[in-house]
């Protein structure tokens, strides 16, 4: 069996910076994938590449067969692959449903996910659809990013640490949602600096540091010394 | 009652103003780009219409329908094929090129028509009247006006009540983002351009008829337009409508006192209002 999402040998560089080192990664369909690491492992600028906002050097991104590492990203996003950005990326002139539709503005196929449905998923939205999306508190910013990326009904998911700044029960809410999003068919790839957090829901873990991946494995086999090593660059 | 006369007269000479500036603003509302050239542009669309007034034998009203979707793939090839690529974090390359395009624009007319001034014959329509009490209102102003409010409020539903506009809001925002979308900002902003055009084409149509036209006078409605879509506050189109009325009314105001005050009243009130309100009358607040 292919994998829906098959990342081979990527490498990206930020001009003289080479921020992704020859980074294997697959996502099976229906499945949850965990990235973690730290600040400046590469996770974001992985994210970005998929998605086609960052240029990759070399490697291919194929999604079902088909490569798409030379697509521009408006593309990337019709062919299927939807990204929850790192802080949120709301548009401030856009009411919150507005900022729901135009998450449907290009790829407008029927799935799972209507307007109703990420109502259903995050009923507080349905109360402040009309607010500007960027007047909510920074957890009901999250869910209308989610939801945004949702709307578009894609293949592969990406959430680019979707906990970050926000209180610790605020990510419990939102993590919440995620067996839910899982429940509709989703396949997802989960970028989280929180370790606990990504465990609970990942069906398989990648840790990654200063640009490379260091270690692969379920939640289950990889032992808690082994992730403090692989996050931390200790030897053991 | 001669004040009330003047003030009457300005309010319709705004309109023009605000046509004039309605284009500028879209442009600038979408893509922070100060398209220099759209005075030029302007007259450009009056030599269109009278082009194909020439051609055809057509009234002016009718002639603007066949001009101005020629003028909206005139801006949407402008945009695709030139600026575009200058569009930046840089402002400097875009004014520069803008800047250029209205030189070049001057001169091809120049060569093309010779610096002898034209009109758009609307025939009598241009000197018929309507009477409202005291006051005297030449039909042709009223429709300028009325044509203002028109494309000002057309405007606004296309960008809050439609999903094109809402595309044009969110690359406005955030290109990037706005790319996740699925939108190509590049195309968002040759829409937006073509449709500016069209708008410019409005109101070359007006200018045309209210008086005689050249291939020099674009820098100056270029100045009209620009200070209404100031005093209005960047990126507010009912903001771009007040700001040409207040143009309008300081120049007819400016006017009745010595004719030669016309011009300079209106920057007069322009530097007035940007020293009380820096940021406009209007001023979107997310900016």
């Amino acid at each position: 069996m292919t994998a829906l999402l098959d990342v081979a040998g990527l490498t990206a560089n930020y001009g003289d910076f080479q921020a992704l080192f020859g980074v294997d990664l697959t996502l099976n369909a229906g499945e949850t994938v965990a990235i973690i690491g730290a600040n400046g492992a590469g996770k974001t600028t992985l994210m970005r590449a998929i998605t086609g906002i960052v240029r990759t050097a070399s490697g291919t991104i194929s999604l079902d067969g088909t490569t798409i590492s030379r697509r521009a990203a408006p593309e990337v996003l019709l062919s299927g692959v939807a990204m929850v950005p790192e802080g949120r990326k709301l548009f401030p002139s856009l009411s919150v449903e507005e900022n729901l539709l135009i998450g449907a503005h290009a790829r407008k196929v029927a799935g799972p996910w209507t307007l109703d449905a990420v109502y259903d998923l995050f009923p507080i939205l349905r109360e402040r659809r009309l607010s500007p999306g960027t007047a909510l508190s920074g957890g009901q910013q999250q869910m209308v990013a989610i939801g945004r990326a949702l709307m578009s009904n894609p293949r592969v998911l990406l959430c680019d640490e979707i906990s970050l700044g926000l209180a610790p029960v605020i990510i419990r809410d939102i993590y919440a949602a995620v067996p839910k999003i899982k429940a509709s068919g989703a396949s997802m790839i989960v970028v989280e600096q929180d370790i606990g957090q990504a465990l609970k829901i990942a069906d398989r873990v990648y840790c990654m540091m200063e640009g490379r991946v260091t270690l692969t494995g379920t939640p289950a086999t990889l032992s808690r010394q082994a992730i403090h090593d692989a996050y931390f660059g200790v030897s053991a | 009652m001669i004040w009330l006369d003047t003030l009457v007269q300005g309010i319709l000479l705004g309109g023009l103003y605000a046509l004039f500036a309605a284009g500028l603003s879209l442009v600038f509302g979408i893509m922070r780009l100060v398209n220099l050239a759209h005075g030029d542009l302007i007259v450009l669309a009056a030599y269109l219409i009278l082009g194909v007034m020439g051609a055809l034998g057509l009234h002016p009203f009718i002639a603007v329908l066949i001009a101005a979707p020629v003028m909206f793939c005139l801006g949407w090839l402008l945009q695709t094929y030139v600026l575009n690529r200058v569009l930046g974090e840089d402002i400097l390359p875009p004014l520069l090129v803008t800047f250029g395009l209205s030189v070049v624009i001057q001169n091809g007319l120049l060569e093309s028509f010779s610096a002898n001034s034209q009109k758009l014959a609307a025939g009598a329509i241009e000197s018929q009247s309507l009477q409202f009490g005291p006051i005297a209102m030449g039909v042709m102003p009223l429709l300028t006006l009325a044509s203002a409010v028109v494309v000002i409020f057309a405007l606004n539903q296309l960008f809050y009540r439609t999903a094109l506009g809402r595309a044009f809001r969110a690359t406005s925002d955030d290109t990037t983002t706005a790319q996740l979308m699925g939108i190509y900002p590049n195309r968002i902003f040759a829409m937006a351009t073509g449709i500016a055009l069209v708008v410019a084409t409005i109101a070359a149509l007006y200018l045309g008829t209210r008086a005689n036209f050249d291939p020099s006078i674009g820098p100056a409605r270029l100045l009209y337009a620009f200070e209404a879509v100031i005093i209005g506050g960047l990126g507010s189109l009912w903001g771009t409508l007040a700001g040409g009325i207040v143009i309008g009314v300081a120049q007819a105001f400016g006017a009745a006192i010595n004719p030669e005050w016309q011009i300079l009243s209106g920057h007069i009130a322009f530097v007035l209002v940007l020293l009380l309100r820096p940021r406009g009358l209007f001023p979107r607040a997310n900016d």
